[in-house]
């Protein structure tokens, strides 16, 4: 579905991607995790046909992003970072307007949007300018929107970031019946919670590099599934990783002073660090 | 051959046609506030600068008041055009950033153009329309016929494709308004609306000869009093619309993929 090979991308001599090779599988749904300013937007944006590589190569569905992009522009939805909707314009015109410049016919487009106003619960909305509606209902204006012309891809750009932890459930749960109906997603965000509650495979990126890939639980496995916390050593707190609870105990009994310290089952956060030295929302 | 050229243009222009829809929707639904605020600046610069100022005066013949009415209408022209197409694509770029939407859908560039110049032209035909029918009202004598209603067109397509060309090079919307004090504001006063060019220096003419608006005033002046077509400034007129439509299309090559 997404083929990406040695993609880079330089803004005045700095690299944002570097090197990127990525392949995504049909049906998949593909976390992009890493901090602020890591490359995933960039990465995003070079997939989508908006920004252009500095070298290497994209594919979508077989289709060449740099040679190809009227034919690439028809196989993906998007939901960006920002709020790209126009918010002079209420939601049903926001949508009309994305049917039409997707060539969908008088009939269908009418057809479509009522049908997609009902699954991301929109219908009493649907003539209520943009300007007016919350930062979760309109992020469920750019879902339908980005699901308007059936692509079987869809780019979920941090997609949210912003909202309260209500809305975020509800964005998670139309994600997941997203990919349940077919659609290939390939999700940024630097929610560590996010990518561990909704992706199959996850890819993190520092400093425009992938630095790890896999899924959760494997990359959990090869950094230890247990870890033990050390408050107050040094400058912070120390972290050791253990592949199982009881070697994790083993080393905890040494230990001559057990109050600060903390066992838990580890996460992508701790992956992250571990790899990186830094905590993905440091930034 | 012919059947695959003339499906293009028709998918071409729907898609123009759809860009320019978003933006009608938009100045439907405050089109009174629009005609009452666009047609405020000509009437007072008809009132001030045609029965203050030149109440009595006569330029070539003709009376100040015929004179500066086609001129304000080219100006009226100017600024609704750019200031519709222009304003509008530099929120949606930079403000609402919804200009990428239209960027990633299946459209060609073209129609991305035509649809985002189109309103510029959409807004200038109907502020100038509004301002000559006040006018004829107020200071009836010059004549509006079908060479005049397609130099107004004319007129509107240059600001239009000038006002997309300057908010597609904006990095922020202070550019904007830097471009429009710079550029905009001197071709107001200086490009032969309030004043004829027979009165200026050799040096000063041939600089202003350089400004679009001059050249819009010039043949909107000749069409409304019934003089002959000054052909020159008709072509230069077009030459100005094919230089902004194919600096637009330069530049917006440059920020597509």
């Amino acid at each position: 579905m997404i083929l990406i090979d040695g993609l880079t991308r330089e803004y005045a001599g700095k690299r944002v991607v570097d090197g990127l090779d990525l392949r995504v599988e049909k049906g998949e749904l593909f976390g992009f995790l890493g901090p602020n300013g890591a490359g995933k937007t960039t990465t995003i944006r070079i997939l989508t046909t908006l920004t252009k590589p500095t070298s290497g190569n994209v594919f979508i569905n077989g289709f060449d992003v740099a040679r190809d992009p009227s034919s690439v522009k028809s196989q993906f939805g998007i939901v960006q970072q920002h709020m790209s909707l126009n918010r002079d314009l209420s939601v049903r015109e926001n949508l009309d307007f994305h049917a039409r410049l997707h060539h969908l016919a008088p009939e269908v487009r009418q057809e479509r949007i009522e049908e997609l106003l009902e699954y991301v619960e929109l219908t009493e909305h649907a003539d209520q300018l943009i300007d007016k509606l919350s930062g979760g209902l309109k992020r469920r204006t750019m879902i339908a929107r980005a699901l308007l012309h059936r692509p079987r891809l869809l780019f979920l750009d941090e997609p949210t970031v912003g909202l309260d932890a209500q809305a975020r459930r509800r964005v998670w749960d139309l994600i997941r019946k997203m990919n349940m109906d077919g659609s290939t997603v390939f999700l940024t965000t630097h929610y560590i919670e996010e990518a561990e509650a909704l992706c199959d495979r996850v890819g993190i990126i520092h400093h425009g590099r992938l630095i790890a890939l896999g899924t959760p639980l494997q990359l959990r496995q090869k950094l230890g599934m247990i870890t033990v916390e050390m408050q107050g050593c040094g400058n912070g707190t120390d972290y050791r990783f253990f592949p199982d609870r009881e070697d994790a105990a083993r080393f905890l009994s040494s230990l001559p002073v057990q109050d600060k310290v903390i066992m838990r089952e580890s996460n992508l956060e701790d992956v992250f660090v571990e790899l990186t030295g830094q905590k993905v929302l440091d930034k | 051959m012919s059947n695959s050229l003339v499906k293009r243009f028709w998918i071409n222009s729907q898609d123009a046609y759809t860009v320019l829809w978003s933006d009608l929707l938009i100045l439907r639904s405050r089109s009174g506030r629009y005609l009452i605020t666009t047609t405020i600046s000509p009437l007072l610069y008809l009132v001030a600068f045609g029965w203050g100022l030149g109440r009595g005066m006569n330029v070539n013949g003709t009376s100040y008041l015929q004179f500066v009415v086609p001129g304000i209408i080219a100006l009226t022209a100017m600024t609704a055009s750019f200031n519709g197409a222009g304003t509008r694509l530099n929120v949606d770029r930079l403000y609402f950033r919804s200009f990428d939407e239209c960027l990633m859908a299946p459209i060609s560039l073209l129609s991305l153009l035509l649809g985002k110049a189109l309103i510029g032209v959409v807004r200038g035909l109907v502020s100038s329309i509004a301002f000559i029918a006040a006018s004829l009202l107020l200071a009836p004598g010059f004549r509006v016929g079908p060479l005049f209603l397609m130099e107004l067109l004319l007129t509107c397509l240059v600001f239009s494709f000038l006002g997309v060309l300057a908010a597609l090079l904006a990095r922020s919307h202070q550019d904007l308004a830097t471009f429009s004090s710079l550029i905009l504001l001197p071709m107001t006063f200086l490009g032969g609306t309030f004043f004829s060019l027979a009165q200026v220096p050799w040096g000063l003419k041939l600089a202003l000869y350089a400004l679009p608006l001059t050249h819009c005033s010039i043949c909107l002046r000749a069409a409304a009093l019934d003089q002959p077509v000054p052909w020159a400034s008709l072509l230069a007129i077009i030459f100005f619309l094919m230089l902004f439509f194919s600096w637009c299309m330069v530049v917006l090559k440059r920020i597509s993929v």
